[in-house]
C-alpha cells in the first residue's frame, strides 16, 4: 500500500510519518501531483494560518487536484478545515470538499466563552463512520484549534467547546479530523489504523 | 469536555535526563525517550523537555533528541530551554515537536512571539514566565529565576498574549521546590485576565495540589517534575482523584 503525505510546507507533518510507521505501515512525504494521484492513501496534513496555506496549496497545484482525489484521503486538523467551503480565518476559500464554512470560536459566547485556542483533550461522541470502528463513544482525543467547522450533514463526531461541532466529517472518500490522531494515544491509533483499512 | 492536563517536565542535559529518577523499571535511567514512553503509558497528556544544555553542540543533540522522541511516542511534547530564534523553531517543528516554549529571548525581544506567531501559529508557541513576589508585587525574573526584571508578571502576561502566544507557562519562584503548592491566587487572576490556556508551574508536593490548582487556581494544565520522577506520584492515581473531586481528566 502506498501512502502519501502531502508535503506542502504546513507544519510537524513528521509526526504522521512516525505514527504510521508505528503502525507498521511506511509513508512518504511528498507534493508531487502525480505520485499524490496514484496513491492508495493521502493523509491531507496542516498546521498554522488557513489563507497562507491555501496559497501554497495554491502555487504548488494542489488547490486542482484534491477535490478530484478517488482514493480515501484523510486531512488533519488545518488539512480538514482547508477542504471545507471556506475559512473565516483569513477569509479564504477552501477547497469545497465538505459543504460548510469554517468559523472562529466565540470567546464571549453567552452559553459559556471558552479560552482560545481549545488546546489539550477533549471528547468525541455521536461517532458515525468506519473511522471510528472499536472507538468507544466519548474517547478522548488531541486536539489544538481556534476555528471550527460546525455540525452539518457530514459530521461524523461530536465534540463540545462553549459549543457542539464537528470534530469529524466525511464525504464520500474524504475524511477530515478537527482532532490529531497521530497524537491522540492509542484511540489515535485506531483511527489511523481503520483510515489506513479503508478499502479503495 | 476539555480534559485538565497533567504534564511531567524532563531536564535534559547533552541529550540526557538530569535530576535523579527514580524508575526501577528503566534501562536507562538517563534516556529521555525510554522515559516519555513510560509517562505516556502511565496517563500523561503531554511532556515538556527543558534543554539546559550550555555547549555548542546544543542545537544538534537538541533536535536529534526532538527527533527520537516523535519516533517513539503518541502524545504530544513541548520544547524549551534557550530557544531564541524563527531558525531555533523551524528546526525543532521540522524534527517532530509540536510546541516550543521561550522564556528569557521572549522578555529580551518581544517581537519574537508575534514572528512565531505569524511564521508557525500560535498553537505551537508557549511562553514560559517565572516569576516571584518582591514587596507583595509579582515581578518576572530571568536565567531561571536569578535576574530579577522590571516587568510586572500580570502586564507581561497580556501582553505575551497579545503578541501572539497560545499558551502561558507560569512557574512561580516562590512555589518552585517547596513542595507547598502552586501559586493559586497569581494563578487565577492570570487565568481571569487572559483568554488563553494557562499551565501551573512550582510547588507540586500531594495530590490534593493539582486538585487545588484546578479548582482554585483556575489551571488548564498543572505541570511537575520531582513528585513523577520519584514516584511520589502516580499519574494514573492522581487522575483518578482528580476525577473523584469533579475535575474533568483523560483516563
Amino acid at each position: 500500500m502506498k501512502i502519501v503525505i502531502i508535503n506542502y510546507g504546513a507544519g510537524n507533518i513528521q509526526s504522521i510519518k512516525f505514527a504510521i510507521k508505528r503502525l507498521g505501515y511506511q509513508a512518504v512525504l511528498s507534493h508531487d501531483l502525480k505520485e499524490i494521484q496514484q496513491a492508495d492513501k493521502v493523509i491531507f496534513p496542516g498546521v498554522g494560518e488557513a489563507s497562507s496555506a491555501m496559497s501554497k496549496l495554491r502555487a504548488s497545484g494542489l488547490d486542482k487536484i484534491i477535490a478530484d482525489l478517488k482514493q480515501p484521503v484523510l486531512g488533519i486538523c488545518l488539512g480538514m478545515q482547508l477542504m471545507c467551503n471556506a475559512s473565516e480565518e483569513g477569509t479564504t476559500e477552501g477547497l469545497g470538499i465538505f459543504d460548510i464554512d469554517v468559523v472562529k470560536f466565540n470567546p464571549s459566547n453567552p452559553k459559556g466563552g471558552v479560552k482560545i485556542p481549545q488546546i489539550g483533550w477533549n471528547q468525541i461522541y455521536n461517532l458515525k463512520s468506519d473511522l471510528f470502528n472499536e472507538v468507544e463513544e466519548n474517547e478522548h482525543i488531541y486536539l489544538v484549534h481556534s476555528y471550527y467547522a460546525p455540525l452539518c450533514d457530514e459530521t461524523i463526531a461530536t465534540c463540545k467547546y462553549g459549543q457542539e461541532y464537528s470534530a469529524a466529517l466525511q464525504k464520500n472518500n474524504f475524511y477530515g479530523t478537527q482532532f490529531h490522531p497521530e497524537k491522540s494515544s492509542v484511540v489515535g491509533e485506531k483511527i489511523l489504523l481503520n483510515f489506513l483499512r479503508i478499502k479503495s | 469536555m476539555l480534559a485538565k492536563r497533567i504534564i511531567p517536565c524532563l531536564d535534559i542535559k547533552d541529550g540526557r535526563t538530569v535530576k535523579g529518577i527514580n524508575f526501577v523499571d528503566l534501562r536507562d535511567a538517563g534516556d529521555p525517550v525510554e522515559l516519555a514512553e513510560i509517562y505516556s503509558r502511565e496517563g500523561a497528556d503531554e511532556l515538556v523537555f527543558l534543554d539546559i544544555t550550555a555547549t555548542e553542540q546544543k542545537r544538534k543533540t537538541l533536535a536529534d533528541l526532538v527527533y527520537r522522541v516523535a519516533e517513539k511516542v503518541n502524545i504530544p511534547f513541548t520544547v524549551g530551554g534557550g530557544i531564541s530564534s524563527v531558525e531555533d523553531v523551524d528546526m525543532l517543528l521540522q524534527n517532530g515537536a509540536d510546541k516550543v516554549s521561550i522564556n528569557s529571548s521572549a522578555v529580551k525581544n518581544p517581537k519574537l512571539i508575534n514572528d512565531l506567531a505569524a511564521k508557525f501559529g500560535s498553537q505551537c508557541i508557549v511562553v514560559a514566565i517565572d516569576a516571584k513576589q518582591i514587596d507583595g508585587k509579582w515581578m518576572v525574573h530571568l536565567v531561571g529565576g536569578k535576574v530579577p526584571t522590571e516587568l510586572d508578571l500580570f502586564e507581561w502576561a497580556k501582553e505575551v498574549e497579545k503578541r501572539g502566544a497560545g499558551e502561558i507557562l507560569f512557574t512561580s519562584m516562590d512555589n518552585d521546590g517547596t513542595k507547598d503548592g502552586f501559586a493559586n491566587e497569581a494563578l487565577s487572576r492570570l487565568s481571569t485576565q487572559l483568554n488563553i490556556p494557562i499551565i501551573a508551574s512550582g510547588g507540586a508536593g500531594t495530590v490534593q495540589h493539582f486538585t487545588d490548582t484546578f479548582l482554585e487556581g483556575k489551571a488548564d494544565a498543572a505541570l511537575a517534575a520531582s513528585v513523577f520522577h520519584f514516584k511520589e506520584i502516580e499519574i494514573k492515581d492522581l487522575k483518578k482523584e482528580l476525577q473523584k473531586n469533579g475535575i474533568p481528566v483523560r483516563i
